[in-house]
């Protein structure tokens, strides 16, 4: 097996939409037999990358190479027959079929392809792969029925089942605890050495540490170096992908003084879409000035915490406090008057009305106030814009512009003017520097530390643990809808066993 | 014993309800595909004035011409279908209003009546229709004889339609891409399965078996053509889908329960039991029925639980730029 054989070629890569050139000029090379990491911000064009490679979109110039040979796909159809097999972030599964049933689906060699289908044919075959690269699933079971990391197994044995040359796994780890990671990473050494190659993508360091044999660097659309992983420290790795050396701010002030308790939770049980319970029974307080946060692996019931506080799903045990007022369940008028502001994980389905002008979105809550009878004050909530659009620096046309216009720091801007209007008690932030850019993460960071400083008690609800680290007073970790706290603050481990559900110590 | 109203019931039942069982399979295909289509009124009307406009001109012997009739009301009801196929599929517009026009334009004040009256079919008895077929001495055996051999063709065609679209959804290649294009169209696009062909094929499926549903009305039940003679059958068909948890088998059972509801009206006044003011309930039953059923499936929620497909009614982009 020859381990140097270059599996696949990309030569002068060109992407633009709209407005933005995603991939400019990139040139790429992954061998056979190799982890092959592709490494960047959010933003630096890795999944345009990924997906001109299999077959979603087409380039604008430049061509791809296959085993040494031109390839050109119309369809993601196309770069499967090839050998080229994505996995996506937001999986490409019926939810409704079982696991063999899917891996029929997309079957057009033999057995597959005969008119009659025979699920249980499959299903032995799913399970001699999955005991050959440690993916254990049941493949009767009906995809809804999984929890992600095992349906992220599916769409990797699914890539298997179609003989891919190639798999490109897209932010594989973003869904999965860190021992599900470990476990991922061991089947993808498996998987290269048959002599396939993996195109990892990530922004995350130490992960492309772990699993890579070599990395490529991508920064603003354009590849700025390859490098084999063993060489290339973390720190140059991650001069590499900001261009300059950055660090997160640690805005964490040492008193940590604390006052009386603005946010009390007790109790609380949630129900998740799917009629499961969500939230289990969480207690919780934030006192004023201070930032909480809540850390965990995403789908641990972060959202519905968030959500029932804010008032936007009702619960169905359990009691809110804001400021020493009991919320209702359900009723997000009386949070918001008890004081409570809400940055939504959702910006642009649930932050804003995307179709509304800025003007309108500043005024979404406190419109209400001093209106004439029915009718709108269109002059003042301009005049208000324009005050948000200097005070919090929103890079947007004027009071006019559609929010769904802005890119996505300047929603979160425009989402953090509102919520700081009027008299705030609580802030529940949930995920608030998702895909932000880091200029943008600086902001929002200040944001919540302003509103800290002030008196505001702030509940963040995140899944980047630098972020975390960098702002919060105390950390509490939600597995499986319950709530620990993290006793030393800083101790990686506890967090990391608490997120994985063990115990610490254990 | 076959003259006990519980047998007549369930015989007449099987008959009314084979208009009903058609058009609920078909659908069911396109529901399957992710299309709404709630033009299966409209499409029915052009089915039954077409299947009964060739049985006056086709002669012949009986078979051919109503054989040619069944195809004619087929590919009608099809042609009907295409319209909304085009709508919806290529050009994305709401299945609903589509839905809704379709039946408009072809329904009883549309051109199924215009169509009718044109060519002078109002009132005459059908040249050629379907009749029992097996020997009167097995018609007249105790229970099976009306139910299962009093009946006519089309209603065992049914039969082989249920029993082939049920194997066609569980256990072939197509009928599994068909779901997946119904649940993920996405998923089905990243696998190459071309939803576009998959949705017209089965609209257009659907199309062809409510112009047949429509036939078997003016070819076998009355068997005679009058304006607006489905009479909300198309409706019913709709929410038996809804009713039979897309499931082709049970599409059998609820179209007979609504068959034998419609048929208790005439039967009981055949043994002249007289129920006065309540014939009304039993006339208006079915589509009591029928509104109810809607109402309760059109929440999200309640359809998902049910067992629709997941991306029924949601037009299909592909995410590319």
């Amino acid at each position: 097996m020859s381990s140097d054989g270059v599996a696949v070629e990309l030569r002068g890569i060109t992407k633009r939409f709209p407005g933005v050139v995603a991939n400019d000029a990139v040139d790429f090379e992954a061998r056979q037999g190799e982890v092959h990491a592709l490494l960047g911000e959010n933003g630096a064009g890795k999944s345009t990358l990924s997906h001109i490679l299999s077959g979603l979109y087409r380039p604008d110039e430049g061509e791809i190479r296959l085993h040494g040979e031109l390839v050109s796909f119309h369809s993601p159809r196309d770069a499967i027959d090839a050998g080229v097999c994505m996995v996506h972030q937001h999986f490409r599964l019926v939810e409704r079929f079982t696991v063999a049933e899917n891996l029929i689906l997309g079957d057009r060699r033999g057995a597959g392809r005969r008119f009659r289908i025979d699920p249980t044919a499959v299903e032995d075959q799913v399970r001699r792969l999955g005991d050959r690269y440690r993916l254990p699933v049941d493949p009767r079971a009906r995809v809804w029925q999984l929890s992600v990391g095992e349906r992220q197994r599916v769409e990797i044995l699914n890539a298997l089942y179609q003989e891919a040359r190639v798999l490109i796994l897209d932010e594989p780890t973003a869904v999965l605890t860190p021992d599900e990671a470990e476990t991922l990473f061991e089947t993808l050494r498996e998987i290269v050495q048959e002599g396939r190659t993996v195109i990892f993508i990530s922004h995350k360091l130490n992960e492309v540490k772990a699993v890579s044999d070599r990395v490529t660097v991508l920064r603003a659309g354009r590849a700025v170096a390859t490098v084999s992983t063993a060489e290339a420290s973390p720190q140059s790795l991650a001069s590499l992908m900001i261009g300059r050396s950055f660090e997160l701010a640690v805005r964490r002030r040492e008193d940590g003084a604390r006052g009386d308790a603005v946010l009390e939770v007790r109790d609380l049980w949630v129900e998740g879409d799917r009629g499961s319970t969500a939230v289990k029974g969480v207690e919780l307080a934030v006192g004023a000035g201070e930032i909480v946060a809540v850390a965990g692996v995403a789908g641990n019931g972060q959202r519905e915490l968030a959500e029932a506080i804010a008032g936007v799903r009702p619960w169905t045990r359990g009691a809110v406090l804001v400021g020493g007022r009991r919320l209702r369940s359900g009723d997000p008028r009386r949070a918001y008057r008890a004081g409570l502001g809400y940055v939504p994980e959702d910006r642009l389905g649930m932050g804003v009305a995307p179709n509304l002008p800025l003007s309108m979105n500043v005024e979404l809550k406190s419109y209400r106030h001093g209106t004439l009878g029915p009718l709108l004050r269109l002059g003042r909530m301009r005049e208000r814009a324009q005050a948000a659009i200097r005070a919090y620096e929103i890079k947007a046309p004027g009071p006019h512009a559609e929010a769904a216009t802005l890119s996505g720091g300047n929603i979160q801007k425009l989402v953090l003017a509102r919520e700081f209007a009027g008299e705030l008690r609580v802030l529940i932030a949930a995920s608030p520097t998702r895909g932000l850019d880091v200029g943008a993460v600086d902001t929002v960071h200040g944001h919540l530390c302003d509103a800290a400083a002030l008196g505001v008690g702030v509940l963040l609800i995140s899944e980047d643990l630098d972020e975390i680290l960098a702002l919060a007073d105390r950390i509490l970790v939600m597995y499986e809808g319950r709530l620990s706290e993290v006793e030393r603050r800083d101790d990686l481990d506890e967090i990391a066993a608490l997120m994985a559900g063990s115990e610490p110590g254990s | 014993m076959n003259n006990s109203l519980v047998v007549a019931l369930i015989a007449s039942g099987v008959a009314y309800g084979t208009p009903l069982l058609f058009g609920a399979l078909g659908e069911l295909l396109a529901e399957r595909s992710g299309v709404l289509n709630l033009g299966v009124e409209g499409m029915m009307l052009v089915g039954a004035v077409m299947g009964f406009w060739t049985v006056q001109r086709v002669h012949g012997s009986s078979a051919l011409a109503l054989v040619v009739a069944i195809l004619v009301a087929a590919l009608a009801g099809s042609a009907m279908a295409a319209i909304h196929a085009f709508l919806v599929i290529t050009l994305r517009a709401s299945q609903i209003v589509s839905g809704l026009a379709l039946t408009i334009f072809a329904g009883a004040a549309g051109l199924s009546s215009y169509l009718g009256n044109d060519l002078n079919l109002s009132g005459l008895p059908a040249a050629y229709s379907f009749h029992a077929v097996f020997p009167n001495s097995m018609q007249s055996w105790p229970i099976v004889g009306p139910i299962v051999f009093g009946q006519n063709p089309l209603v065992y065609a049914s039969w082989v339609c249920v029993v082939a679209v049920a194997f066609y959804l569980a256990r072939t290649r197509p009928g599994l891409n068909l779901r997946a294009v119904g649940e993920a169209p996405g998923a089905a696009d990243a696998m190459g399965i071309s939803v576009v062909r998959y949705r017209y094929l089965h609209t257009l499926a659907g199309g062809a078996f409510a112009g047949v549903a429509g036939a078997t009305i003016t070819l076998a039940i009355t068997p005679q053509w009058v304006s607006g003679i489905t009479g909300g059958a198309g409706w019913i068909a709709i929410a038996l889908v809804i009713f039979a948890f897309w499931r082709p088998e049970l599409c059998l059972v609820g179209a007979y329960f609504f068959g034998a509801m419609q048929a208790l009206a005439p039967e009981l006044q055949a043994r002249n039991i007289n129920l006065g003011p309540t014939e009304l309930w039993t006339n208006s039953l079915p589509y009591a029925a029928t509104v109810i059923v809607l109402v309760v499936v059109s929440s999200r929620g309640a359809r998902r639980r049910l067992g629709a497909p997941a991306a029924l009614g949601v037009p299909y982009v592909r995410e590319q730029a």
